[in-house]
């Protein structure tokens, strides 16, 4: 009797368990069907054309992988100093007392929801853009030789940089908390060892712990990655959502591809179309699943494998 | 260093130890610039929030239905039963689902398909959630549904709550100590009776943490309920035609050209918001009972 309800026990905690890994290939197989007419006609050349005509039937994506690339850059290389900065200091420097009450406060950004973000963006945050920031990059960086292109155009406010800057806000609390993490799971001897020699804390700091907590953080910044990659209300409000040529500029509207499927998957009135956004799906998926692999294999490499003690 | 020693050698000695002195002044307070900056993004967003959000918060807000342009009133009730109603129904599967996943994980791991569960579950947490949409969409409203519908929503809600539940009850599960499910066995208990009596109620506290931190996650999702749930401006609680959500008409409302509709979107945004955080409440209250 016990045996056999045992063994139905087992069997119904395995079938439902089965729905996540067969959810997984469900995902798969249904988007690499739909993206199929699309992956066949176009092959290569959805990747290197920014040509996106659903009149014409010609689809190239270059254009909105740009923009992807474009924002999700921005976003990194804004995000990743304030966070570390803020990790940095809310693990070895703030009084203990403050440390953990002033990290839950960050980390509560996680919790807004992207619609929320891409409201205050486009309310508060666009407009300062458009008349503070952005013609203010254009006075001074601007002026510069070779990196003043990045900076030409009409200062709009929904354009690639607005979506970048929109991005490190929200991938921020991520950033902070994995860094936050790796840097406790750093063992005090690090610490303690180069103090002992006159160190300064700082000099401790830079020199002993973050050189062992390195893969980490840099895990965490691939995991803000994957995150910014895929994000797409707050970047659709505010990106600009228009598919022009490559141009080189942050002062023009663009499209990421998350961007690209919100604004015209209800739209698709041929089966191309519909095939050619689904594709944009499929290159979401596999970086997605790419990106998170080595994010994951580097935060555990920092945080697990390593004996306490253990010197880099 | 005695006081009779050459003057020029002290400075020499202090300078080494100002610079590094200085040095360690400067990168601190750059430090505490990076945190400052973290703690007064909060602080915007949120008081934007509340503050842009209050005025359009009455009565009316929560018990009428949307108003077309240019009539003045009108409320989000809609979408606050549909935001209540998905996220039940997606909680009812996710839920179980999640649990299940977890339990196969820790109290049967010494099978073959517990490492690909896992793995498929962290997988699946680190997709887009505008990919889930479009697989819901292929799945339910273009395959069995045939059309726009709540229970789509619910679904690609569920897929995204599924890798929270079972990654935080897996945390939980194994610190359940061993001893316990030991000596329950030694006693004779068969080893669903161990799970459901012994391992689960010991971990419930973690579990009901799960259940909630997925739930809170899940509410403010918009970009998969676009291509499921679509958004429905009349109240409805059928399954199976499209329904409303708070992020469906705070989307709606925050890139319409009108004035009146931006304010609603803030007034949602801070329903929405205080929502999540009353949920958010819940869990450090739930979490705090575990520690007793």
């Amino acid at each position: 009797m016990s045996r056999s309800l045992d063994r139905a026990f087992a069997a119904g905690v395995t079938a439902l368990a089965m729905l996540v890994p067969l959810t997984l290939v469900a995902i798969t197989i249904l988007i690499v069907i739909d993206s199929w007419p699309a992956l066949t006609t176009f092959g290569v050349s959805y990747f290197t054309t920014t040509e996106w005509d659903p009149v014409k039937l010609v689809f190239g994506a270059a254009a909105y992988v740009y923009g992807t690339l474009v924002t999700t850059l921005i976003a990194v290389l804004l995000a990743t100093p304030v966070a570390v900065g803020a990790a940095i200091y809310l693990t070895e420097f703030a009084p203990r007392a403050v440390r953990a009450p002033v990290a839950y406060t960050i980390e509560l950004l996680a919790y807004i929801p992207s619609i929320v973000y891409g409201l205050w963006a486009i309310f508060v945050m666009v407009p300062v853009m458009r008349s503070v920031v952005e013609p203010g990059l254009q006075g001074t960086l601007g002026q510069l030789p070779a990196i003043g292109k990045l900076f030409s155009g009409t200062p709009i406010g929904l354009d690639l940089l607005s979506g970048g800057v929109v991005l490190a806000i929200m991938i921020l609390p991520i950033l902070m908390a994995v860094s936050r993490e790796v840097l406790l799971a750093v063992p005090p001897t690090q610490r303690e060892a180069m103090i002992g020699l006159g160190a300064t804390r700082w000099e401790a700091v830079s020199r002993a712990v973050l050189p062992y907590a390195r893969p980490g953080i840099i895990g965490g910044a691939v995991l803000g990655v994957a995150r910014a990659f895929g994000e797409t209300m707050a970047v659709t409000m505010v990106v600009g959502n228009s598919s022009r040529d490559i141009t080189g500029s942050l002062f023009v509207p663009g499209y990421t591809m998350a961007s690209a499927i919100a604004n015209q998957f209800v739209e698709a009135d041929s089966e191309l179309y519909f095939s050619a956004i689904v594709e944009i799906a499929l290159v979401l998926l596999f970086v997605a699943v790419l990106v998170n692999a080595v994010a994951r294999a580097l935060i555990r490499r920092s945080i697990a494998d390593r004996p306490a003690g253990a010197v880099v | 260093m005695t006081a009779i020693a050459p003057t020029s050698a002290i400075p020499l000695r202090h300078r080494v130890v100002a610079r590094r002195r200085f040095a360690q002044g400067a990168v601190v307070s750059l430090l505490l610039v990076a945190t400052l900056l973290g703690v007064a993004l909060l602080v915007t967003i949120l008081s934007y929030v509340i503050f842009q959000g209050l005025p359009a918060i009455n009565l009316a807000f929560f018990t009428e239905r949307p108003r077309p342009f240019g009539e003045a009133g009108g409320g989000i009730a809609p979408s606050l039963i549909g935001t209540l109603l998905l996220a039940a129904v997606s909680g009812a599967i996710a839920i179980p689902v999640g649990i299940a996943a977890a339990i196969f994980v820790v109290e049967y791991r010494s099978g073959r398909f517990a490492a690909p569960v896992r793995f498929a579950a962290e997988l699946i947490a680190g997709l887009p959630s505008i990919v889930i949409g479009v697989f819901v969409w292929a799945f339910l409203v273009r395959g069995l549904v045939g059309h726009y519908a709540a229970v789509a929503g619910a679904v690609a809600l569920a897929v995204i709550m599924v890798p929270i539940v079972a990654r935080t009850v897996e945390e939980v599960l194994k610190l359940v100590p061993n001893s316990l499910r030991e000596a329950a066995l030694a006693l004779g208990a068969p080893r669903w009776k161990v799970i459901l009596s012994i391992v689960l109620p010991t971990a419930r506290a973690g579990v009901l943490t799960a259940a909630i931190l997925a739930v809170a996650r899940s509410a403010g999702e918009t970009a998969p309920l676009l291509l499921t749930a679509l958004g429905n401006d009349f109240f409805s609680t059928d399954l199976l035609r499209p329904i409303g959500a708070l992020p469906l008409q705070i989307y709606r409302y925050a890139v319409s050209p009108y004035d009146d509709w931006h304010v609603k979107a803030w007034g949602a945004s801070l329903v929405l918001v205080v929502v999540i955080g009353a949920v958010g409440l819940l869990l450090r209250f739930v979490a705090r009972q575990r520690v007793r």
